[in-house]
């Protein structure tokens, strides 16, 4: 009994005789850092760092934006209008003919006492030039100043899309800029097209609001008047919102507009229909006292996004600075309105450069189409290494699990998203891995074939097998990164996941099997089987 | 388990006419190809609109183009999409009107054909559709620099452009075979050139690492033949090469079976990659050493010469560090 025990001991001492070494411990910290990394991922669990599908894995709406910035000019323009349109009635100063033509804001000052202090002014409008003859003044921006507006507009397009979207309450939404002049829109949340069409109305629309005044003298004619005889008198004629046919003639400079917002909510009228109750700063509610005050008996239009919404008489002096927007809104409609508002308008339009939808479905087909094809490629490179290397082709499988592992976690650190080409980029790496085995393999078989020591053979397969494994690694890198730089969206994801694997996988099949082997070493040695260990019957010489 | 117990080398510089002869032709045709019929590009790259429906059981096209055409989207092109139930239809007009529905425009006038649903509405704009080609084609003449760059300084000028040569040869028989399969050109195509300007350049590093250690390895003052060290580097790493490229054949294959109809480009283009990236590793990469009049007792002299340099160094280090110096 005892002589059995003793004997099983030195078997077990035997067999376990496995020497730590740096390379292993290395491969055990990066398989338990891969294990904690990736696990959130894999189970998709709500805390830590995990993963994102990419829109077309989980389906989504992805948006590339362009922005009318020539647009944000124009309404720049405007603005100045009203300004010095404000700034003459508070001050009694007679100007006529105050419009905005081919990008300058002209009119003419009826008297030249005043000419220093209408001067002056204009000296505090930034970004503009006057040409000033015989009282006929020219406005026009300066081409710095124009570029500064345009670039804003983009910026403030992005902010007012994000403070839009945020209010809406999808889930994680990203809105970013792309290039120069770009806007890339992200939503994963949108599950039906309503919903989609719902968003994209939201983003797009343009929550414009203008205070103006009707024109109470050629009123009457409205629907004998053109466009450009309207604009002759600086007027403009503008659709009713709920009844097209009809129309109504405004003065074409606002009186305000949108930018002196602060608070726009759903409320309710008498009727118990949604309307949206709004109210603005002390500078509007000033000119919107000013203007009522001067105006009773006259109408003041409310106009949104270029339709009057409605036109009431107004019968006194209204201070307090707040209105109201109805029109036959739904309920949702109308809170969407609101939050459009409260966001601010959009200071140029937005268009629609790129668009993909994905429904939820498909990125669920997708998802079980790659790992499909991962489970089966991976499970035939597993076969294939395990019958033609034997167990170092165990040790290269091991190694591979170990890769994919931390791909994962890697990628979930750094929060990168998986996308479908992604997936193949995964597919990819794995045979990737298996070929710097294979490289290794074969090294390895080579010396022992020379007639070579086991160990002899394995140091030499790892160092005769390095230069080539850099090299060859390195240059695949260079083309990752290429893709990486110059792509978009999913290839980007391709991208990301090849260089990831390109350098995880390097590290695990190259240091990760050689550390295993180190550890495995005078079990080997001592074993002295090559068929069993390396797949090849070595010839006996002499 | 051996596939290869081959001990003398193959010569496979004696096949180097017919074969070459045959990958000159094959070039051509497929540069006349891409210059004649070119691509079909995808929206990625031509722009417009694809939108895919998905039915509840197969469908006819036929049917469903019928029903179509006295619609406004008369003119779209309706494709199967990897299965008879699953339809795309590419339209060539793009909206910039954010708030225009697409998706419900073409719901509405399928209406009557059956139970289905819109699964993908995919648009891309004109100019984005230009940046695209523009990026893709900056993204492949990137790699290709930037691996001709790598590859000079690791090995020498006649190496990177005798690995170039093979990697255009690659990239140009893929395309020209995606033209002639009629395979759509999109985004995923592009990655997949770039994939197997990689995975060429991988077979070709390991045969040209194996010219310079077997150029080391012979013993001085013999005679060597350039074509002759070839030969022996190339059977040396023939069993990887061949095992390399089945494995990663089957895995795209698989790929290429199960991975769906989205990224059926990539995978067909890879397929062809793999397979001629391999083949030229060999037959057009290593002939251009020749042809370039590599010559083996100039190189070994410059690898003596840096053997002797590094000997001087490590002996003066030596010095050094024992205080002699």
């Amino acid at each position: 009994m005892t002589l059995k025990g003793a004997w099983l001991k030195t078997r077990w001492q035997e067999s376990t005789r496995m020497k730590l070494n740096y390379r292993i411990v290395l491969l055990i910290i990066a398989t338990i850092f891969g294990l904690v990394f990736s696990i959130p991922s894999f189970t998709q669990s709500s805390e830590g760092k995990k993963v994102t599908l990419g829109l077309d894995l989980q389906g989504g709406l992805h948006m590339l934006l362009g922005v009318q910035t020539d647009e944000a000019v124009r309404s720049q323009l405007k603005s100045i209008a009203s300004g010095i349109k404000h700034f003459a009635e508070h001050n009694d100063i007679l100007v006529e003919g105050i419009s905005v033509q081919n990008d300058t804001v002209v009119f003419e000052l009826l008297d030249s006492d005043d000419a220093t202090s209408i001067d002056e002014q204009l000296k505090t409008i930034e970004g503009t030039v006057v040409h000033a003859a015989e009282g006929k003044y020219v406005l026009s921006i300066t081409p710095e100043q124009a570029e500064k507006l345009k670039l804003q507009a983009i910026d403030q397009a992005i902010e007012t899309i994000r403070n839009r979207l945020d209010q809406f309450g999808l889930a994680e939404p990203t809105v970013a800029k792309q290039g120069m002049d770009k806007i890339l829109v992200e939503l994963p949340g949108i599950k039906t097209p309503e919903e989609e069409q719902r968003a994209r109305e939201l983003i797009s629309r343009a929550a414009k609001l203008e205070l103006m005044a009707v024109d109470e003298e050629r009123s009457m004619r409205v629907n004998d008047l053109s466009e450009s005889e309207a604009a002759s008198y600086g007027d403009k004629i503008l659709e009713d919102a709920l009844q097209p046919q009809i129309k109504h003639l405004v003065n074409e400079i606002p009186i305000l507009d949108g930018s002196m917002l602060t608070d726009a909510h759903v409320g309710y009228d008498q009727n118990n229909r949604p309307v949206i109750n709004f109210s603005l700063n002390a500078q509007g509610s000033q000119i919107f006292g000013d203007f009522t005050g001067k105006s009773v008996g006259k109408r003041l239009a409310i106009v949104l996004d270029g339709k009057v919404y409605s036109a009431p008489v107004i019968n006194e002096r209204i201070g307090g600075g707040s209105g109201q927007i109805s029109g036959n809104y739904s309920v949702s409609e109308a809170n969407d309105l609101a939050i459009a508002l409260r966001s601010g308008a959009l200071l140029a339009p937005i268009y629609m450069m790129e668009k993909r939808s994905v429904g939820p479905s498909l990125g669920a087909d997708s998802i079980k189409a790659s790992l499909l094809a991962f489970a089966t490629g991976a499970a035939l490179v597993v076969f294939f290494m395990i019958t033609y290397y034997g167990y170092s082709g165990i040790i290269a499988t091991i190694a591979m699990i170990i890769n994919i592992i931390l791909i994962i976690a890697v990628m979930a650190l750094f929060g990168a998203t998986l996308t479908l080409p992604g997936m193949a980029g995964i597919v990819l790496t794995v045979g990737m891995a298996v070929d710097a085995n294979v490289i290794i393999n074969e090294r390895i078989r080579e010396l022992l074939r020379e007639g070579a020591s086991i160990r002899r053979s394995i140091e030499g397969g790892y160092e005769n097998a390095l230069s080539t494994l850099v090299d060859a690694n390195l240059t695949t890198l260079i083309a990752a990164v290429a893709l990486y730089m110059y792509g978009t969206g999913p290839i980007k994801g391709f991208a990301v996941t090849l260089a990831v694997g390109i350098l995880v996988s390097m590290f695990t099949a190259i240091m990760g099997t050689h550390g295993i082997f180190h550890m495995l070493m005078s079990h080997i040695e001592k074993s002295g089987k090559v068929n069993r260990w390396f797949g090849i019957r070595l010839e006996r010489k002499g | 388990m051996e596939f290869f117990k081959v001990r003398q080398p193959f010569n496979f510089m004696g096949w180097v006419k017919p074969v070459f002869t045959f990958s000159f032709i094959v070039s051509i045709l497929s540069i006349y190809l891409i210059m004649t019929k070119g691509f079909v590009f995808g929206i990625d790259f031509a722009g417009g609109t694809v939108v895919q429906v998905k039915y509840d059981k197969p469908v006819q096209i036929d049917v469903i183009r019928k029903h179509l055409s006295t619609t406004q989207f008369a003119s779209a092109g309706i494709q199967e999409f990897g299965s008879p139930s699953e339809i795309v239809l590419r339209l060539q007009n793009t909206t910039g009107d954010v708030t225009k529905d697409t998706a419900k425009q073409v719901s509405d006038a399928l209406n009557g054909t059956g139970t289905f649903e819109i699964r993908r509405v995919d648009m891309v704009g004109p100019k984005v559709g230009k940046e695209l080609q523009t990026q893709g084609t900056i993204a492949l003449l990137v790699s290709v620099i930037g691996i001709l760059i790598y590859v000079a300084f690791r090995f020498e000028w006649r190496f990177a452009v005798a690995a170039i040569i093979a990697l255009v040869h690659d990239v140009l028989i893929t395309a020209g075979m995606v033209s002639l399969f009629n395979v759509e050109f999109d985004l995923t195509v592009l990655a997949a050139l770039l994939t197997i300007l990689g995975f060429s350049i991988n077979d070709t590093i390991v045969i040209f690492d194996r010219i310079r250690e077997t150029i080391h390895d012979v013993k001085e003052g013999t005679k060597y033949q350039i074509s002759a060290i070839i030969n022996e580097s190339v059977t040396n790493t023939l069993s990887r090469t061949i095992l390399t490229v089945a494995t990663l054949f089957f895995v795209v294959l698989t790929l290429f079976i199960y991975g769906g109809e989205i990224i059926h480009g990539f995978s067909f283009a890879m397929l062809i990659g793999i397979i001629f990236g391999a083949y030229s590793s060999i037959f057009v990469a290593s002939p251009f050493l020749i042809w370039f009049g590599y010559d083996v007792a100039k190189a070994k002299a410059v690898q003596a010469e840096k053997r002797r340099m590094q000997l001087e160094k490590d002996k003066m280090r030596a010095q050094f560090e024992q205080g002699t110096v």
